[in-house]
Parts: C-alpha cells; sequence; structure tokens
C-alpha cells in the first residue's frame, strides 16, 4: 500500500516538475524577445508622454497616405469577405458638420488616453498602458473577450477575425486577439517617427514629446487651439487635433 | 405526502431521452464552438462594431437567471417563507447549472478560449470582468455548500448563515453583471448606474420564471399537482417581478429620452430602428409583459390550467427579446465620436451596423441551454430535488398564506 502511495506521489512529483519546465519553456521565448526588444532600442522613459497632433486643415480628404503606411508597417493585410470585420487601425474619417455643411477629413486612431477605458476594463490586464503612453496590447494574455472593444471611445480597435497569414515579425498579431494603433512602437523605441506620421507630406501629423517643452509637438499646441475627441470623457487623449 | 424513490419503466426511459436530448444540444453546441476556434470569428456575424453577439444574449440571460433562480431559496431560508423551503435545493441546483451554461457559452466565445487559464491567473482589479473572474466561481462554491447544508442533516445547523451568504453573493454578481454595461463610458445605450439594480430585479422575474417551468415539469413527471395556495402566491410573486421588470426599463429609457444627447439612440431603439423597436414593443413589452401579467392577473385566465407555464414561458421569451435589443441594438447604434457632424468612413462610422446571426453562434448559444438543462435532468435523477410540500404542516403553522 505504502509502496503504491510512493509510487504515485513520485509520479505527481515528476509530473509536476515537468509541467513547470513546460511553462519555463513556453514563457522563456516571450521574455527572451522583450529583453532583446529593449537592449535594440531606448527602454521607455516616464519622464516622456508621447503624443501625436493631427492638424485637419493640411489632411487632403482624397489622401490616404498614413492608411497606406500603417497597413505596410504593420503588415495588416487581410482577406476578410466582410468589411466589417477587417481590422483598422488606423482610418481616414470625413466629416460634415451639420449645421454649417463645413467639411473635413482626419485620421482616426487610438488616441493614447492617459485614462484608457480599454485599461480599465480588461480583465487579464493584457490592456496596459506603457510608461511613456503608449497603450498596447499584450497579445500574449489577450483572451479575446472584446470589452475593450465595447469600452473604447472612439471605435480604435479591432479584433483579429481570421487566421493571419502574412505578419511583420516585428509586430506580432493573432487570430483572436484585439488590436489597435500601437504609435508603431517597434519604430518609437529605435528613436523613429511612426510609419503614419513618416508617410505625411503635408505636415499634418507631429509627433514628439508633450511633457518636453521644447519638442515640436509642445510649440504647436500652445502655439494655436487643439482638441481632445470627446473631451467631455476626460481621458486626457494622447493624440490631438486642431481644425476640428 | 411520502417521498417518492423509486422510479418506473417509464420514468426510467423518460430520464435517457431527456438525458440524450441535452447531450445532443450540448454537444452540436461545443462542435460548433471547436469551428469557430478553428476557423475565427469570421464564422460569426460578429464584427468590430457589434462585438457581443447572440452567445452573449443566451449566456446573460443563463447568467442573470441563474442568479435570480436562487430568489426561491433565498425567500424560503432568508426570509423564512415555509412554503419556499422545500424548493430551496432545486432553487440552488438550477442555479448551478444555469450558471455553468452561461459561463461555458461566454468562455467558448472568447477569441482565445484556450487561454481559459490566463483569465484565471491574470486579475486586474479594476474590471468588472476580473470580477466576475472571482464572483462566478465563489457563486458555485457557496451554492454547492448550500445545497449540502440542505440535504446533509448534520449540516442544517449551518444552513441559514449560508443561505445569507448565497443572498448578499448573489446580489454582487448580479451588480457584477449589470455594471459590464453599465461602467462603459462612451456607448450610449450603456453607462447608467440603473443597470446594475435593473439586472438585479431582471434576474429575479427570468429566474422565477425558469424554476416555474421547471417545477411544473418535474411535477408533471411525478404525477403530483402543485397546491393551489402555493400556486397562487408564487404566480403572484412572478406578476410582481415581471411589473418591477417594467419600471426600471421604462424610468431607464425616459431618463435617456430627457437627455437631448441621447435622443437619437433612444429614436433608434424605440422608433425607425427596423427589429429593435419591434422586439421591443412587441417582443419585450407586449409578449414578454402585458400578456404574461394579463394571464398572471385576470381572474378568468390566471386560474385556467397551464396558465402559469404559459406565463412563464412568455416572461422567457420576452427577456430573449429585451437582451438582444440592449445588446446588439445598443451596440448596432454608431459611436458618437463626434457630437454636432456626421461622419463616414471605411470602417462605417456613423453607420447604424447590421447584424446577422450565423448557425455556428446560435449553435454555441443554445448549448448553453443543453449544458444548463443536461446538469438540471441528471441532478434531479440522482438526488433529492423534487419539492415535497407537506400541506398539513403548512396548513396548520397558518404559512399558506402569510
Amino acid at each position: 500500500m505504502s509502496d503504491s502511495k510512493n509510487t504515485r506521489r513520485g509520479f505527481l512529483a515528476a509530473s509536476a516538475t515537468m509541467a513547470a519546465g513546460l511553462g519555463f519553456v513556453a514563457v522563456a521565448p516571450g521574455i527572451r524577445l522583450i529583453e532583446a526588444a529593449a537592449a535594440e532600442g531606448k527602454t521607455a522613459s516616464g519622464k516622456v508622454r508621447l503624443g501625436l497632433l493631427i492638424d485637419t486643415n493640411r489632411c487632403a480628404p482624397s489622401c490616404n497616405a498614413c492608411v497606406g503606411a500603417c497597413a505596410t508597417e504593420n503588415g495588416i493585410v487581410e482577406d476578410v469577405a466582410n468589411p466589417r470585420q477587417r481590422a483598422q487601425w488606423i482610418r481616414k474619417i470625413d466629416l460634415v458638420e451639420n449645421k454649417t455643411g463645413r467639411a473635413h477629413s482626419l485620421p482616426m486612431m487610438c488616441q493614447h488616453c492617459a485614462n484608457p477605458p480599454c485599461v480599465d476594463v480588461c480583465p487579464t490586464g493584457a490592456s496596459f498602458k506603457r510608461v511613456d503612453g503608449i497603450v498596447l496590447v499584450d497579445r500574449h494574455i489577450c483572451i479575446g473577450c472584446r470589452y475593450c472593444m465595447m469600452a473604447c471611445p472612439y471605435k480604435a480597435r479591432s479584433f483579429v477575425h481570421q487566421p493571419l497569414t502574412t505578419q511583420n515579425p516585428e509586430v506580432p498579431r493573432g487570430l483572436g486577439c484585439v488590436e489597435a494603433c500601437t504609435f508603431c512602437v517597434q519604430r518609437v523605441d529605435r528613436g523613429l517617427k511612426p510609419a503614419c506620421v513618416e508617410a505625411c507630406t503635408s505636415g499634418a501629423m507631429t509627433f514628439g514629446d508633450l511633457n518636453d517643452p521644447d519638442s515640436d509637438i509642445s510649440k504647436r499646441l500652445r502655439e494655436a487651439s487643439s482638441t481632445q475627441v470627446r473631451a467631455d470623457l476626460k481621458l486626457d487623449t494622447g493624440v490631438r487635433y486642431q481644425g476640428i | 405526502m411520502t417521498m417518492k424513490t423509486e422510479f418506473n419503466r417509464t420514468e426510467e426511459n423518460l430520464f435517457y431521452v431527456l438525458l440524450g436530448i441535452g447531450g445532443l444540444v450540448t454537444a452540436v453546441g461545443l462542435g460548433a464552438a471547436l469551428y469557430m476556434e478553428h476557423m475565427g470569428h469570421v464564422v460569426t456575424g460578429m464584427n468590430n462594431q457589434i462585438v457581443w453577439g447572440l452567445p452573449h444574449v443566451f449566456a446573460i440571460f443563463l447568467i442573470v437567471a441563474a442568479s435570480g433562480v436562487l430568489n426561491v431559496a433565498s425567500i424560503g431560508s432568508v426570509f423564512g417563507k415555509a412554503p419556499y423551503k422545500p424548493r430551496a435545493a432545486l432553487s440552488g441546483l438550477l442555479c448551478i447549472a444555469m450558471l455553468a451554461g452561461g459561463l461555458a457559452v461566454i468562455m467558448l466565445d472568447l477569441g482565445r478560449a484556450d487561454r481559459l487559464v490566463v483569465a484565471m491567473t491574470h486579475f486586474n482589479p479594476t474590471s468588472v470582468f476580473g470580477w466576475n473572474v472571482i464572483l462566478y466561481p465563489g457563486m458555485f462554491g457557496i451554492v454547492a455548500v448550500y445545497i449540502w447544508t440542505l440535504m446533509e442533516k448534520r449540516m442544517y445547523p449551518y444552513s441559514k448563515p449560508v443561505a445569507v451568504t448565497a443572498f448578499i453573493w448573489r446580489l454582487l454578481l448580479t451588480t457584477g453583471t449589470g455594471s459590464i454595461f453599465g461602467f462603459l463610458v462612451a456607448r450610449q445605450a450603456y453607462q447608467s448606474a440603473i443597470l446594475a439594480p435593473m439586472f438585479i430585479i431582471m434576474s429575479f422575474a427570468w429566474g422565477l420564471a425558469v424554476f416555474m417551468l421547471v417545477q411544473k415539469a418535474m411535477f408533471a413527471w411525478n404525477d403530483m399537482e402543485l397546491h393551489p395556495a402555493i400556486r397562487s402566491r408564487m404566480k403572484n410573486l412572478l406578476g410582481v417581478f415581471v411589473a418591477a421588470v417594467f419600471y426600471f426599463v421604462a424610468v431607464y429609457h425616459l431618463t435617456n429620452i430627457y437627455f437631448a444627447k441621447e435622443v437619437a439612440f433612444e429614436r433608434f431603439i424605440l422608433v425607425d430602428g427596423g427589429i429593435y423597436p419591434t422586439l421591443f414593443w412587441g417582443g419585450w413589452l407586449f409578449l414578454g409583459t402585458i400578456l404574461p401579467l394579463a394571464i398572471l392577473y385576470l381572474p378568468g385566465i390566471s386560474a385556467m390550467r397551464g396558465s402559469v407555464m404559459a406565463a412563464s414561458l412568455l416572461v422567457i421569451l420576452g427577456a430573449f427579446c429585451q437582451l438582444y435589443v440592449f445588446i446588439i441594438g445598443g451596440e448596432a447604434f454608431p459611436l458618437e465620436i463626434f457630437p454636432g457632424m456626421t461622419a463616414s468612413s471605411s470602417f462605417f462610422d456613423g453607420q447604424i451596423d447590421t447584424y446577422a446571426p450565423s448557425l455556428p453562434e446560435f449553435l454555441l448559444g443554445v448549448s448553453g441551454i443543453g449544458i444548463a438543462f443536461t446538469m438540471t435532468v441528471v441532478g434531479v435523477r440522482v438526488l433529492g430535488f423534487l419539492p415535497q410540500d407537506n400541506i398539513a404542516k403548512l396548513e396548520a403553522a397558518g404559512s399558506l398564506t402569510d
């Protein structure tokens, strides 16, 4: 009897060791990826608040350069028949004021809120805000509940509805997870601007540190009035607009 | 009345037929979930605007009704109403069964259903979903202990404190379910503190309706008749709950109509939103509220055989209509990102979204009912969940009409 108990205990102990070992192997690649990324570029700083200013007066309704650049940089190529199920990290919205008929166009994406509702509602903490203000989704722990999509006031998030075949290795995406604009974090960490900003030749987009009074974005925000979309919600967005 | 302990051949066969039906519905639903898991949500009608669809209608009905069905036990054990006490165990079983069915649907609809362990090991304290990860399993545990205190003589003394704990816990649980929507800051349909108490009262009505149906079926199966006095008080209670739901829904919509910023949304839901006004007025208000109230309270009809069962079925039908309007209608109306402007984009900004549920998501939703049904059938077959009314004792104590 005691022998059988010992055998069972031995089996359980061996199983537990194997499970722990497997867990380590499963987690280790993720850790290494993060370490590698950090070693290659800058580490995010809490003294920085990254933001984007969009001047809608300079944004042509027919221009989609920012949308195309985002798709190329982040590998957003989907062959989904239903357009309502396609992921869109950045989109152009055409607006017409109801009273005056004034028309304008602007790019809309994750607003990288200081108080992001998506982060508040995420049950696992997969939606998180980096110290420099970039709001991201940790694809390792997103369970695909879509609660963040319900909470986002900007319709900025997309759910991957279909298996993906082409991906940019730097921008992992996955079926069943939620995703959104990352401010091209992989570029920002190398000291580059987001792809959309670089592609915008009209000068409508200015990217930089909102906390640095000498940055271009801070200077432009001082010079002319700007708007936060749905400012009534007091989310303190990182993306600001001029001209709306 | 003596306790019935033996099943005859017909009952035995009926049990296996019911078990087969429940098992089949569950298996088909699980197959649909596997298909969705493999192909992705591209095979559903859900999209980037209507992100929660028909599975959530089924799941939320089951979870809310699971909380409410325990009301029957609470009335007996917490508030001391004797006629409800023999029903406490069945009420607990139904609670566990429906909670299991609802949770299974929610979990299997996840984009990454395989990450169930992640959901249980990563906890965000600011998320209402996160709270529910504690509230739902907690409910299973408390109700299981509660049933134990009802069925095991040595545990009888602990029945009352466990019942009180279960009562408080289920109020928290349904507050959590209502707050999933109540805490959404941006969607016109939600963002309201009234949703938490509204969900609680909805749970009372839906849970009692489900209980009445199951009780009726079990009594019929055992050639038993519900005593008219007990039937009368339970049907009256159902009526009160249905009327209370009407009150909360009316206040919710009237408040919205008063706010200029919500008028367009209310117009969509109540007047020109296509299927949603139809389901609201015809489904929830007429079929799910007015008709059951008439059946339950009109003297000529309420005494008729099968009237309570018809009213209960209508209340459940109304519940599904209400949830469809609330969840899917609420998402179909576009987010007002730029007030005072008309927006258009390739991402359907400013447009009413369309939603056509696909067969797999419907089957997944129905499987939640299949799971609850199967667990109930097995539960009542193997343990003594059949309510046994001691009418003479109740009459002597004056408890039938108090």
